[in-house]
């Protein structure tokens, strides 16, 4: 039997919480989170993110029927709450590090080991309201067994061959292929979440535009709408369309890094080189432009840091007829380059089935047939009217992934010059009024959706914050894809995931 | 039919090369920092040519970015004689990032220790001077320099490649 009940309909019998918007947060007793768990065994409900804070865990979820977007929370004063592993796989490692950073036990949660404690902060449960004293020593971490005849370990990181973040690989294989992979994550963990709490607006937003630097746009934005929704501030319309005009130079300059970088990792350095001659046009037209090459705290709460200026208009036009033909050559030297194809199509496959099961999103989750973007549900202004087309396919390579992107990046020079033509008169910056409340943000990335939740006390200062990187449905897909592959083809299939290290850690 | 590589390759051919020729001197704030006697020693011991290895320490990957835009072919490094290796034994300069994270300080130490002498540490973007806005977390140590002696410093959040070419270059010049 399939529940028809909505996501909505379900939540009616908790608490509401007032203050908090855009969507509703419910609190739920236990057999109201104990019902949760049953109804989330069957597909349908998406999960967005899980996480605590003292004595509370929160869940955020998506009704895939119709939309809506929901936070439940289960108060847990005895410090333990019933995990949702069990049904939704996505929320394995999310547990382990609700458990790592509050000291909150997942109830029925099979994997005891910690995930972003290394055992080196100096404490244990540093975001508990009484941290617990460290262990003497890191402990050792085990890594989950393979056994058979042949099998031999190839351990990989933190420290990689080439200029990428910081994590730890460790295969099982057999001669060449590899029969398990498994990432040990958290070296970037840097603590974002307590240093933002108790912070100013102002402070929290440059932390939350650095969680993830090649996001910065979507964080910033991401952040800035929590903030807007918490408070209840009203952001002009000229700069909702400069937000998405940033977000967009993004997520094109991202996404031709990412198939240069993925062509590199298959031998073919000239694609790379043209790949980052357009990506440098792009930066230096930022820069020139808007003050930052990476638009880094461009996007505040309230709108954006500042006004185009006169030229603007022009320089982007010239920019956006210059990237057009190109980027449609170096698409076509991709399609008809057979050592190359021959390279990316058929390697590293993730299923779509999978891709559903951890609810993945961005290139990843569009190229295994699962089409969600955030900027079409919930969706964001100014996406409502400039007729977004998402990409979407279902073979679920590394080609697929290649060709999700440039479909994307073809995408983001169509809307980068709707928005310039349809661009609204007036203020670009709105004041926010300094008041309590709680926020949550969906925003679209060039990796996916990142989910942003915060809490303003009256002064209007941080009082809880939680950042969801895409990476965490991702990372564990990863080593799904790398199954049965060479290890030659590992670097392959990393950087066509290219999932981040620092937006998962934090 | 004439591969769309060798179309591509024509094509560069024709349009010239992308590099940039117009970039700034040497920051002589920078040059002093580094103290000119290392300058001599690096001149004296590699000629002109420079090793480096990359440890990101805890970033926010930005710095890396603006890293791989150096190598890229617009600012193209390399022409220098400065390339990165992917081993730190193979290494004269260890270029950081980030603030150091506690469960970073072991592999930037034993990545530090595996280099050959003479050797020196470069610490990049503000968060690798001084932590940056993670200073002061449970989780992070702070710069560079709480781990490691640093050699020179080149800021910014991130620096951009200029700023970056330039820093090595006061190594160099």
């Amino acid at each position: 039997m399939i529940p028809s009940a909505s996501l909505l309909d379900f939540l009616a019998r908790g608490d509401r919480v007032a203050e908090a918007a855009p969507w509703p947060r419910v609190v739920l007793d236990r057999p109201g989170w104990q019902a949760l768990l049953k109804r989330l065994a069957a597909p349908g409900w998406e999960l967005i993110s899980e996480w605590a804070e003292a004595a509370m865990v929160h869940v955020a979820l998506r009704d895939a029927e119709d939309g809506a977007v929901a936070i439940a929370s289960l108060p847990c004063p005895e410090g333990h709450f019933p995990s949702l592993a069990a049904v939704r796989p996505g929320a394995l490692r999310l547990e382990r590090a609700i458990r790592d950073l509050w000291g909150l036990e997942p109830e029925g949660h099979d994997d005891p080991r910690p995930w972003l404690d290394h055992g080196r902060w100096g404490c244990r449960a540093p975001l508990a309201p009484i941290p617990q004293p460290a262990l003497s020593d890191p402990p050792p971490y085990p890594f989950l067994p393979a056994e058979g005849e042949g099998l031999h370990q190839i351990p990989v990181g933190p420290v990689h061959a080439g200029v990428i973040e910081p994590g730890h690989f460790r295969f099982h294989a057999q001669g060449e292929a590899v029969v398990r992979l498994e990432a040990r994550l958290g070296y970037t963990h840097k603590g974002i979440a307590a240093l933002a709490t108790g912070q100013s607006l102002t402070a929290a937003a440059r932390l939350a535009g650095r969680i993830s630097g090649d996001a910065t746009v979507a964080y910033a934005l991401a952040f800035a709408r929590a903030a807007e929704a918490a408070c209840g501030a009203v952001v002009p319309p000229r700069a909702h369309s400069l937000r998405a005009l940033f977000a967009e130079l993004e997520r094109l300059a991202g996404h031709l890094l990412d198939i240069g970088g993925i062509a590199n990792d298959a031998a073919f350095a000239i694609l790379l080189a043209q790949t980052m001659i357009l990506r440098e046009q792009i930066l230096e037209t930022n820069r020139d432009l808007f003050g930052h090459r990476l638009l880094m705290d461009r996007v505040v709460p309230g709108g954006v840091s500042d006004d185009l200026p006169p030229e603007a208009t022009a320089r982007l036009r010239d920019l956006l007829d210059g990237l057009g033909p190109a980027l449609a050559r170096i698409r076509y030297l991709y399609e008809n380059t057979p050592s190359l194809s021959d390279r990316t199509q058929g390697t590293g496959i993730l299923s779509p089935a999978l891709a559903h099961r951890f609810g993945a999103g961005g290139v990843i989750g569009r190229a295994s047939g699962r089409s969600h973007d955030a900027r079409q549900s919930p969706g964001y202004p100014p996406y409502e009217r400039l007729d977004l087309t998402v990409p979407m396919l279902l073979k679920g390579d590394v080609d697929a992934r290649v060709m999700v992107r440039f479909a994307e990046a073809a995408e983001s020079l169509r809307l980068i010059g709707r928005i310039l033509l349809e661009l609204p008169s007036g203020p670009v910056r709105a004041a926010l009024p300094a008041r309590a409340g709680e926020g949550l943000a969906l925003v679209e990335s060039f990796r996916g959706e990142v989910a942003l939740w915060l809490r303003l006390d009256e002064s209007g200062r941080i009082a809880g914050f939680h950042a969801h990187d895409p990476s965490w449905f991702q990372w564990p897909l990863l080593e799904a894809a790398i199954e049965g592959n060479i290890v030659a083809d590992f670097p392959l299939c990393n950087k066509s995931f290219n999932c981040s290290y620092s937006g998962h850690d934090q | 039919m004439i591969p769309p590589v060798a179309r591509l390759m024509l094509r560069s051919l024709l349009a010239g090369p992308v590099t940039r020729r117009d970039l700034p001197p040497p920051d002589p704030a920078q040059a002093t920092e580094l103290a000119l006697a290392l300058a001599h020693t690096v001149r004296r011991r590699l000629g002109r040519s420079l090793a480096i290895r990359a440890v990101d320490a805890g970033s926010c990957n930005g710095c890396e970015l603006e890293i791989h835009a150096a190598t890229g072919p617009v600012y193209d490094l390399e022409r220098f004689g400065l390339h990165f290796v992917a081993s730190p034994r193979h290494a004269d300069v260890l270029l950081v990032t980030g603030p150091v994270t506690t469960n970073m300080a072991e592999a930037l130490r034993r990545t530090y220790e595996a280099m050959p002498a003479p050797k020196w540490v470069v610490a990049l973007g503000d968060c690798g001077r001084d932590g940056g806005c993670f200073a002061g977390s449970y989780a992070v140590l702070g710069g560079v320099s709480a781990v490691l002696p640093v050699d020179l410093t080149i800021p910014g959040c991130p620096p951009e490649p200029q700023a970056i070419l330039a820093g090595f270059l006061a190594l160099l010049k």
